[in-house]
């Protein structure tokens, strides 16, 4: 096994460990943090695979939206501190069982799907193909995502705020 | 390095994922099992566009809308959360079984 | 495709002298002990006392027994706190010390943003992990600042690497030879320093820490904790400086001297004007800087993004 193999495998258990420990721990912090671990860990097989500019993208975005996640999670679960442990599941038995048969489904593909040779090598420099990919060719994919952005944005704003169009922080009648 | 190396903890952070949406009865909960299942398809996306497509940017596409996608699922799920717990003081997915189509 | 420039492969970066780590750390502990030093001095301090006082508040906290809380979440205290100087070095590895970095990475700007964010998980496991009240909400009031100065802080790191054309740090410090960024792009430079002072919670920005919540995150850490979580702060604060060297200030260029002695230089100077900030400006609470920095700060570093895109182009 190569260093690079190495490294690859410890990510990878790491990776796969944390998030069963999303499902185990009682702590919402404890479970937040497992999340980010198993993120990041994906994150840096990236760097290793070359993808440099993904990886460190991954490994940013995912510090920030786990922070937020952690945020929510404290805000809204009953026993945030874990401090009185509870099973907060239902069909426990089902949901593991076709958790089961789809990563058995999954892992015989993987093994007996004869998957192509690669075609062509590594590009100089993978972020400038990348930008130069989404800046041309795939010019239709951005422009989706950045409409799906803002629509996601307007979206949040109209379920989540309280208050009307109208109404203005400051407002007499406004304020709760 | 082989696909089948990197398919193999791919598909168990899916299956992780999976059983985290399947089983948690907290909304909350139930998108941390989603964010594992993309976490998953990123990871084998990686292992393609490295073993078996380097050459073209598709992989690299493809990751970059699904790290969107998972910003933009958990922007949406925090919102639903927040609109459902105003309403009605809970954030369980059991609760709010009426709203079932 | 187009054709791609030869470039240097993205994962082997250019090797650096083994010394380099060493050099990098030992400088940024002179820089946090200096800084730690004027701060005292600005506060009043006399001569002796201001340059040995760190080192005696070091020494004395080494010795000192840990506070005790009820139920803390110890594994996620010492996660934060031992966090919070990790992110600010490994921030620091793709910082140029003269011309090379220790790492030059492809995408420097990048990892260096990545290992800042870092510093809201700390701060955030701290507080909610020793489980007392002050912590907690000074954990909260840095994630409330953290997604305020977020923002623009990336539109001024990318306006940086818009005028350079590149991510790499080193080519970003080079790009300057003729004229500072800080002067043909000053708002970005200006909203840089705005939001370093923001992440390292430091001066007008230290509610996290604030003394109306009894030093909020660190109230309960004493002992070798309390050690780290400063050293990880003073860290973060001359990182934050030698920063804006390499991406506004030109880097090493300069006349007559070696470029690691400009760098050096630079760096004292914009981490010797933060420290004095402290002294000089009101407290900002973090609720009102959500509102400037989203309804002016954000709009003016879009602005300078466009100007300085179009210019480039």
């Amino acid at each position: 096994m190569t260093a690079q193999q190495v490294a690859f495998w410890a990510l990878a258990v790491v990776s796969v460990a944390a998030g069963v420990a999303v499902f185990t721990v009682d702590s919402m912090a404890r479970a937040t943090l497992a999340l980010l671990v198993s993120l990041v860990c994906v994150g840096l097989i990236l760097l290793l695979t070359g993808l440099t500019y993904l990886g460190v993208l991954v490994i940013l975005m995912m510090v920030m939206e786990m922070m937020v996640m952690a945020v929510f999670m404290v805000m809204y679960m009953m026993n945030p501190g874990g401090l009185m442990p509870m099973k907060m599941v239902h069909n426990n038995g089902g949901a593991m069982a076709v958790a089961a048969g789809v990563f058995v489904l999954l892992a015989g593909g993987a093994f007996l799907v004869p998957w192509p040779v690669r075609r062509g090598g590594l590009p100089a420099d993978p972020t400038r193909a990348l930008g130069v990919a989404v800046m041309g060719p795939k010019m239709l994919v951005m422009m989706v995502v950045g409409v799906a952005i803002l629509a996601t944005m307007v979206a949040t704003v109209v379920l989540a705020v309280h208050r009307g169009r109208g109404d203005r922080p400051g407002d007499p009648e406004a304020e709760p | 390095m082989t696909p089948q190396e990197f398919l193999l903890p791919a598909a168990a952070l899916f299956a992780v994922g999976l059983y985290g949406a399947l089983s948690q009865q907290s909304i909350v909960m139930l998108m941390m099992g989603l964010e594992l299942m993309i976490n998953g398809l990123v990871l084998a996306v990686g292992g393609f566009w490295r073993l078996v497509a380097p050459a073209g940017a598709d992989g690299q596409v493809l990751i970059l809308v699904a790290v969107t996608v998972m910003a933009l699922e958990m922007a949406m799920g925090f919102a639903v959360t927040t609109a459902i717990f105003r309403a009605r003081e809970v954030d369980m997915t059991d609760a709010a079984g009426d709203l079932r189509g | 495709m187009p054709e791609t420039p030869p470039m240097t492969p993205p994962m082997t970066p250019p090797m650096t002298p083994p010394w380099t780590p060493f050099a990098l750390f030992g400088a940024l502990a002179v820089l946090a002990w200096g800084a730690a030093a004027l701060d005292a001095a600005l506060a009043g301090g006399r001569w002796p006392g201001i340059v040995t006082g760190p080192l005696r508040g070091a020494a004395r906290e080494l010795v000192r027994q840990r506070r005790r809380t009820v139920m803390p979440d110890v594994p996620l205290v010492r996660a934060g706190v031992c966090a919070l100087p990790a992110a600010a070095v490994l921030a620091a590895v793709v910082l140029p010390l003269g011309e090379r970095p220790v790492a030059d990475l492809s995408v420097g700007v990048v990892w260096f943003n990545a290992m800042e964010v870092c510093v809201w998980w700390a701060l955030w496991l701290t507080g909610w992990g020793v489980n007392s009240l002050h912590p907690l909400i000074g954990g909260y009031r840095f994630v409330a600042q953290g997604l305020a100065y977020e923002l623009p802080h990336m539109f001024a790191l990318i306006t940086a690497a818009l005028g350079a054309g590149s991510l790499r740090v080193s080519e970003i410090a080079a790009a300057q030879r003729g004229l500072w960024f800080a002067v043909w792009m000053p708002v970005a430079f200006a909203v840089y320093l705005v939001s370093a002072v923001a992440m390292a919670f430091w001066g007008p920005m230290d509610r996290p820490v604030g003394s109306d919540i009894a030093g909020g995150v660190r109230a309960e850490l004493s002992g070798p904790d309390r050690l780290v979580f400063e050293a990880g702060r003073y860290l973060l604060l001359a990182v934050a400086a030698a920063a804006a060297v390499p991406l506004f200030l030109g880097g090493g260029v300069g006349p007559a001297l070696p470029p690691w002695l400009w760098t050096a230089l630079k760096t004292v100077a914009v981490l010797a004007v933060l420290v004095w900030a402290r002294h000089r400006l009101p407290g900002v609470r973090m609720d009102r800087f959500t509102r400037v920095s989203w309804l002016v700060l954000i709009p003016v570093s879009l602005l300078q993004l466009l100007v300085v895109g179009v210019v480039v182009l």
